[in-house]
């Protein structure tokens, strides 16, 4: 059966100046799913994962050449709306980046700059979903007051997801997710995103394999800028078709 | 080498496969030369050493399941660690199939062989080879050469069929040779077991090798 693709990349080339970060990469990442980039320091995943956003526009010197397919459409192309591409393409980063507010003002904030806000009692019923959704709901619904900062590690973490989650994204895209978070709550989390991606396409970057193991559907293995083999997780973790794969997830380099 | 430690204890694994390896072979021929010569005190050392192969099959599991549980091996690693798991079940089976060639000697006892044994040396000594060229196959990591002891087995199940037809001609003949004909059966069938573990063994290096799970050869016993 034809695997439904989320984001295609189509001869993916980006240079920071006269440096390649990304070179010719051809990637399909299937809908509704959780795909890893895996690869050792500076193979730009980071930078792959941020294509998918238009993230690297903010870098300074920063150029793309090829196209990126999400639903029929370029997202390179100059017409794109990138406030609405980043609603429909979240982001959670490695540290959670919460505001200094309150928790219910850290879900509105993204309800506002996005044009959904609407009756008081339909935002309540929104951020109470978006809670509910990332197991947040039950402890912190006395406590939407309290500043977000007050919240654990992996509290802010999900509250991140949940930010994301209430603007009605497609797609969420992780970079290191966890790598703030001790190995309980890295646990809890993964077994977060495996309930979200019955209905969300997952991207995340990892630099620990065994996550990459754990938690994803397919795996892509990127070195010096270039995908180099992308593969269901099975096949990359058992039975690698690249030697240069191989070498890396077993830890014979990097 | 970020990992010299941990590819080093999967490079002892091999060593003790092959230890192992020497141990079940020993007690197939020592098994065998007790049945042709119904020595009663070799029989009873094969039957006691199998306690020696049971030991050195769980200890070399117990470090394979930590090397799992500890070091999170994948590809070709995590390929070697669940090959040898298999291999070592097989080995530790072919020396229970050797105890049992002991025992088959202990109840025959002090009587005269039906015939001399021509059979199931000839079998002993292609499953031996077979058995020794898997484990070769296995430290060379070599497919091709684990298919070709696969074909083998064929050999070895054409004498078990020629024995079994012998004696059973045997046995109607004078029915007063059926107990003693067919313990040589059963020690015959026991020879043509450990040919089909050796078989078991290429199976699990073509896996080692090429990651694919392979039935080669079905057998026909």
């Amino acid at each position: 059966m034809e695997r439904e693709t989320k984001i295609e990349t189509d001869n993916l080339n980006l240079y920071y100046g006269t440096f390649q970060a990304l070179i010719d990469v051809n990637i399909r990442i299937p809908a509704r799913n959780i795909t890893a980039i895996i690869g050792p320091s500076g193979c730009g995943k980071s930078t792959l994962l941020r294509c998918f956003n238009r993230m690297n526009d903010l870098v300074e010197n920063a150029r793309m050449e090829g196209r990126i397919i999400i639903d029929a459409e370029n997202i390179l192309a100059p017409e794109t709306d990138l406030i609405a591409l980043r609603r429909k393409v979240g982001m959670v980063f490695q540290r959670p980046n919460v505001f200094p507010l309150s928790i219910y003002n850290n879900l509105k904030f993204g309800l506002r700059i996005h044009d959904m806000l609407s009756r008081n009692d339909e935002i309540m019923q929104t951020i109470r979903e978006g809670l509910e959704h990332v197991g947040l709901w039950d402890d912190l619904k006395d406590k939407l007051k309290k500043n977000a900062h007050s919240l654990t590690l992996e509290q802010q973490q999900r509250l991140c997801i949940a930010r994301v989650l209430i603007l009605r994204p497609d797609i969420i895209l992780l970079d290191e997710p966890c790598s703030a978070l001790d190995p309980i709550a890295t646990l809890r989390v993964e077994e977060l995103l495996r309930v979200l991606k019955r209905d969300y396409t997952l991207v995340i970057v990892t630099h620990n394999m065994q996550q990459a193991a754990r938690v994803s559907d397919f795996t892509g293995f990127m070195y010096l800028g270039k995908l180099i083999e992308f593969a269901d997780t099975h096949k990359v973790f058992t039975n690698p078709a690249e030697q240069l794969t191989e070498d890396y997830i077993k830890g014979s380099f990097g | 080498m970020p990992r010299e430690g941990f590819h080093k204890r999967i490079k002892e694994l091999e060593q003790d496969v092959l230890e192992l390896g020497e141990m079940v072979i020993t007690a197939v021929n020592r098994s065998v030369e007790a049945l042709k010569s119904l020595d009663a005190r070799e029989a009873k050392r094969v039957i006691d050493n199998d306690a020696q192969v049971n030991k050195k099959r769980w200890a070399l599991e117990d470090k394979c399941v930590d090397l799992i549980a500890t070091q999170q091996p994948v590809a070709s690693d995590l390929r070697e660690i669940i090959a040898v798991l298999s291999i070592v079940r097989d080995l530790e089976r072919i020396g229970d199939y050797a105890e049992g060639i002991g025992k088959i000697v202990l109840m025959h006892g002090d009587q005269p062989l039906v015939k001399p044994l021509t059979y199931i040396p000839q079998m002993a000594e292609k499953a031996v080879g077979m058995l020794r060229r898997s484990l070769e196959a296995f430290v060379k990591r070599d497919a091709g050469l684990a298919r070709e002891i696969c074909i083998e087995d064929d050999a070895v199940d054409t004498l078990y069929d020629q024995a079994y037809h012998d004696l059973l001609s045997r046995m109607i003949e004078n029915p007063s040779v059926i107990t003693r004909a067919t313990y040589l059966i059963w020690a015959s069938h026991n020879v043509e077991r450990i040919a089909d573990r050796a078989t078991n063994i290429a199976e699990s290096v073509i896996y080692l090798v090429t990651g694919t799970p392979t039935e080669l050869n079905v057998s026909r016993y």
